[in-house]
């Protein structure tokens, strides 16, 4: 560990906050890191140097926070996808960074008389539109619908062109396994910086789908992705990607950590190219987060876990690390400098991310409730939060 | 006639524990809920008129397992929650 990181770094009390009055963090200079939690969500608040941390007091104590997301086009404004074990799921939305909130008026819901009966048990990911359609965001739930508003998230209205697509049955897998957020679920909802209408989304399970006419009509787009767990791999759909990334600098560029390995696909390719092949052998390329250099297509990190035997999807051999390609997924370095000898815990699909400072931040939440940050794009890490409940998501703000 | 909310509704109810509201049917009470205290029915029923898992209406002495249930003679309404897991 580099001896400018000390471990931990700072972990102000919460219930000091609190007793403050103080529902945010001051802006210190750094990032903000947005943590959704089985028990409500919290907001750390880093330094210039990244190496300090302030933390707020909970935030909807109790509630289960699948994804809390910033704006990027207004800098300002918050998305929380919520539930608690009683009410039905919605969504939070704060316009003052965080410090206020008021929820949906019109939550996401299936239209009443859904031929499938369905109605969303979770509101599971949320993605901010185009950057042309400032008001618009989309929000992936469980069973596998998929929503938008307009309105920056006060009205949702479900995109029928994906829930009332002839193929839903087909290709929404098992859409009735809850336990969100494992289970059934639509995520990976992206929006190609160059075209609003062009849209990906991932179906766990189901595989990746596109349209490229705002939603109206979809496609599966799943050829080169192993499916170990079926007789027959070479088939449409029913494949199971965990995370699903593009690169904004580079569009045609996708990459996808699935349940059956590590992928990179370069557009106009139709074919997934296995890069997960590249990392050794006694580590394998299953795992839950993918994650890109903001600056860099070639470089993406992952987070491997156990995919052996009954898959435990803790780290293999309980020695958690990283690994990082820096180029496109040829080769893979092990970044565990500073992690735990010894661990046993998971790293969910949204619990991993990275900021844009230069070097790239990278930051782990843990089924365990520990928060770790690299400041120099995964060469080492130090624990800047523990004793949180069971991490759902990470986002930068 | 009395509705009584449970704590995890009252962030609804202006942390009211005691509400008057009226209807034929169950359904229509949690209609007129909603009409002054906007957003809760679907905290109770799900877009499909589901009662939701977790939610247990009791009308009297009774466990309301149908929305349709009617309301005759009955002078309160129990509206609360019971949670599973840890």
């Amino acid at each position: 560990m580099s001896d400018t990181m000390k471990q931990p770094t700072s972990w102000p009390d919460a219930a000091g906050l609190e007793a403050t009055g103080e529902r945010m963090p001051g802006d210190l200079g750094g990032p903000r890191l947005l943590v959704g939690t089985r028990k409500g969500a919290w907001i750390l608040a880093a330094d210039a140097a990244r190496r300090d941390w302030a933390a707020t007091a909970p935030i909807f104590l109790g509630h289960v926070v699948q994804h809390l997301v910033a704006d990027p086009r207004d800098g300002r404004t918050l998305l929380m996808a919520a539930k608690t074990g009683h009410l039905g799921p919605t969504v939070f939305r704060s316009t003052d960074g965080g410090r206020s909130w008021c929820e949906a008026g019109r939550p996401p819901m299936f239209r009443t008389g859904d031929a499938h009966g369905r109605s969303v048990r979770t509101v599971f990911w949320l993605t901010p539109g185009h950057a042309s359609e400032p008001g618009t965001w989309y929000a992936g739930a469980s069973p596998q619908g998929l929503f938008r508003t307009d309105d920056g998230g006060d009205t949702w209205s479900p995109v029928d062109g994906w829930n009332d697509h002839t193929q839903w049955g087909t290709w929404a897998e098992w859409p009735d396994i809850e336990g969100t957020p494992d289970g059934s679920m639509l995520h990976s909802v992206i929006v190609d910086p160059r075209d609003r209408a062009h849209l990906y989304i991932g179906l766990s399970g189901g595989g990746v789908f596109e349209s490229t006419d705002g939603g109206a009509d979809w496609r599966p787009m799943n050829a080169g992705c192993a499916m170990d767990f079926a007789p027959d791999t070479d088939v449409e759909t029913g494949h199971d990607p965990h995370c699903v990334r593009l690169h904004p600098l580079r569009p045609d560029r996708l990459y996808q950590q699935n349940h059956c390995g590590i992928y990179r696909l370069d557009r106009p390719a139709e074919r997934w190219e296995r890069i997960g092949d590249n990392m050794p052998r006694d580590v394998g390329d299953i795992g839950f987060p993918i994650e890109l250099h903001p600056r860099d297509p070639d470089t993406a990190w992952v987070f491997p876990m156990d995919g052996t035997d009954v898959w435990p999807r803790t780290s293999p051999g309980g020695r958690p690390a990283a690994y990082r390609t820096g180029d496109a997924g040829a080769s893979w370095t092990r970044l565990d400098a500073g992690l735990p000898d010894r661990g046993w815990f998971t790293v969910k699909r949204q619990a991993m991310c990275v900021d844009a400072h230069d070097p790239v931040g990278v930051y782990l939440g843990t089924t365990g409730g520990e928060i770790w940050a690299s400041r120099d794009e995964g060469e080492s890490w130090a624990r800047i939060a523990a004793h949180l409940p069971e991490i759902y998501s990470l986002e930068i703000a | 006639m009395k509705v009584r909310i449970g704590s995890p509704l009252r962030s609804y109810t202006g942390n009211a524990s005691t509400v008057a509201a009226g209807g034929a049917t169950v359904a229509a009470l949690i209609e007129d809920l909603d009409r002054q205290f906007p957003g809760l029915a679907f905290r109770i029923v799900d877009e499909q008129g589901r009662l939701r898992p977790h939610m247990v209406v009791w009308l009297g002495q009774e466990r309301c397992r149908d929305l349709t249930a009617s309301l005759d003679g009955l002078a309160e309404v129990v509206i609360m929650q019971a949670l599973s897991g840890g």
